[in-house]
């Protein structure tokens, strides 16, 4: 290749470039100065207490899953970040029940080993990778986001993996290759729900090819430090934060790049209701909600009034140009 | 028989009183403890509207019973059980306009209008609300029996109202199982009245004589 992309092994990267000279300056100076003894002990220990504070505690109730902190822009929100007994216990996932208590106490029998992903449709590179394969394909980021369901509630996660980009280009889409699509499981041995006439099953969902290109689409093997559990998508899922929840698809089998718009599961049951874009969108209501507010869930109170929504769920700098030119209010 | 004196002790009405106010209790004492859930606000909602369509039933339950059962004391309990229906659905308009609307009331009136879902439930409630204030019996002498009896015709409509409302609430997720057992049973309940209705209509001596054994075959409400 003439072109050098960086990629290509023959370019080192200098300390330099990965933190920036502001910041390590920064950094050093901080140092020395907490060093030198003058108020050094107070400021240690404030020091200190924000460096905990930023640190989310592993719950303690699955294996951990190692991961440095992401610094791609807009990867780490400040928020504070929803309890981890509120994140695995609220969960919508269908193939285990409707109601949200339901995945929590059902999703114990779905088997997260051996699990294998196929990758197949318009790729030079079609395979199967075993679940341990795609966990070490790229190293592991953590990565707090914002989670705005389509039914008006949100919350903040600290997810755990690495940009979905990282497979696709190993798998080396085709020209025509325009869109990618993502399979759920669907096994009515282990997820009772299936075959319930909620939905079509398998779960379906996809992503325009830059959308799923983005730097924030997250292919996700863990939560809070830890592997995710099993209510929560295990083992490997995709996390769109700009985007309502359900277009992040859970415990996925396989991952399908084609020409044609998925027909996606939920807008294949209502159309009217659930667009294939489905970006988080205060300004464009459900029909039967508004979707201007959101409750923030073990966050806002019972009397607290519910918190604006914001366009792309907060991530309108680094997806807005993603969607230049097209009429959000038609493609919903 | 046990239980028709049973329905007449003194400590009866209370006792009905004192559990219907049960799930009230319960969901006071789960929001002051902290213990609904992690979306309280979605929890109070949903749990309000279902014990308005649970005290529906049992309301509309009454006379089906009374009749059938040859129960007639069970009659002492309907007012009560309707204005626990009403208790309950005013709860349920409580926790929307308070945890979902913020009592933003602008906001509540354009969502109203707005969303059909929302609207069959609030007319719903406006029809339940003359029935609530007449039920006192100095409201019934004042208006005269017979158009009391008319105006509380209107408890019939609620049915359709709250499973429209109820159906189009879980139209979007596909999810009717709940919706068809409620419906079942109102179905039933509002059949049982319309059979009667025909029976007397078409054969008024026939329907007294198949009646006769029956106390009270004219007080059906």
């Amino acid at each position: 290749m003439l072109i050098r992309t960086g990629r290509d092994g023959f370019q080192h990267p200098v300390s330099s470039e990965i933190t920036p000279p502001a910041v390590y300056q920064e950094r050093r100076r901080l140092l020395q100065w907490l060093a030198t003894g003058v108020s050094g002990a107070s400021l240690a220990a404030w020091a200190q207490r924000e460096a905990l504070a930023q640190q989310v505690p592993k719950p303690g109730k699955l294996p951990a899953l190692a991961a440095v902190r992401s610094t791609a822009p807009g990867a780490v929100t400040m928020e504070k970040v929803t309890e981890y007994k509120d994140a695995s216990s609220y969960n919508n996932f269908y193939e285990f029940g409707t109601d949200k208590s339901d995945p929590a106490q059902n999703a114990h029998t779905l088997k997260t080993r051996p699990w294998t992903v196929e990758v197949d449709g318009l790729v030079k590179k079609p395979g199967k990778y075993a679940i341990e394969d795609l966990l070490k394909l790229s190293a592991q980021e953590e990565r707090i986001y914002r989670l705005r369901c389509v039914e008006g509630w949100s919350m903040v996660i600290p997810w755990v993996g690495y940009p979905l980009a990282r497979l696709i280009e190993k798998v080396e889409p085709l020209g025509n290759a325009k869109f990618v699509e993502f399979l759920t499981l669907a096994d009515p041995k282990t997820m009772p729900f299936v075959g319930s006439r909620v939905l079509d099953w398998p779960y379906v969902e996809g992503l325009r090819m830059d959308e799923a290109m983005h730097p924030l689409t997250l292919l996700t093997f863990g939560m809070y430090g830890e592997v995710l559990p099993n209510q929560n998508g295990a083992p490997v899922r995709i996390v769109v934060p700009w985007k309502y929840g359900f277009k992040s698809a859970k415990s996925i089998v396989k991952i399908r790049f084609v020409e044609q718009m998925p027909k996606t599961a939920w807008n294949k049951a209502a159309a009217n209701e659930y667009g294939f874009y489905s970006n988080v969108n205060p300004t464009v209501d459900h029909p039967r909600w508004s979707q201007a507010t959101e409750r923030r869930i073990g966050e806002d109170g019972l009397f607290a009034k519910k918190r604006k929504t914001l366009m792309f769920n907060g991530y309108e700098a680094q997806v807005g140009q993603l969607y230049a030119g097209l009429d959000l209010k038609k493609n919903y | 028989m046990a239980l028709a004196r049973a329905l007449l002790h003194p400590a009866a009405k209370p006792l009905v009183f004192v559990l219907s106010l049960l799930p009230f209790a319960w969901l006071l004492y789960g929001a002051i403890t902290e213990n609904l859930g992690a979306n309280p606000a979605e929890y109070l909602s949903r749990a309000t509207g279902d014990w308005t369509l649970r005290f529906l039933c049992l309301t509309l339950a009454v006379t089906p019973l009374r009749v059938i059962a040859g129960l007639p004391t069970l009659q002492r309990f309907r007012r009560m059980l309707g204005l626990f229906t009403y208790f309950y659905v005013v709860l349920h308009f409580l926790s929307y306009s308070w945890f979902d609307q913020g009592f933003d009331f602008g906001d509540i009136a354009k969502d109203i209008a707005k969303r059909p879902f929302i609207l069959v439930g609030f007319t719903s409630f406006l029809l339940l609300t003359p029935l609530a204030a007449t039920s006192f019996n100095r409201a019934v002498k004042a208006m005269g029996a017979k158009r009391w009896q008319a105006l509380h015709r209107l408890v019939y409509a609620i049915p359709f109202l709250a499973i429209l409302h109820f159906f189009w609430m879980r139209a979007g997720k596909n999810d009717f199982a709940e919706v068809a057992v409620y419906a079942a049973i109102l179905a039933v309940l509002l059949g049982w009245r319309l059979r009667e209705a025909i029976t007397k209509r078409r054969a008024p001596a026939a329907a007294s004589l198949s009646a006769a054994g029956r106390p009270h075959p004219r007080a059906r409400g």
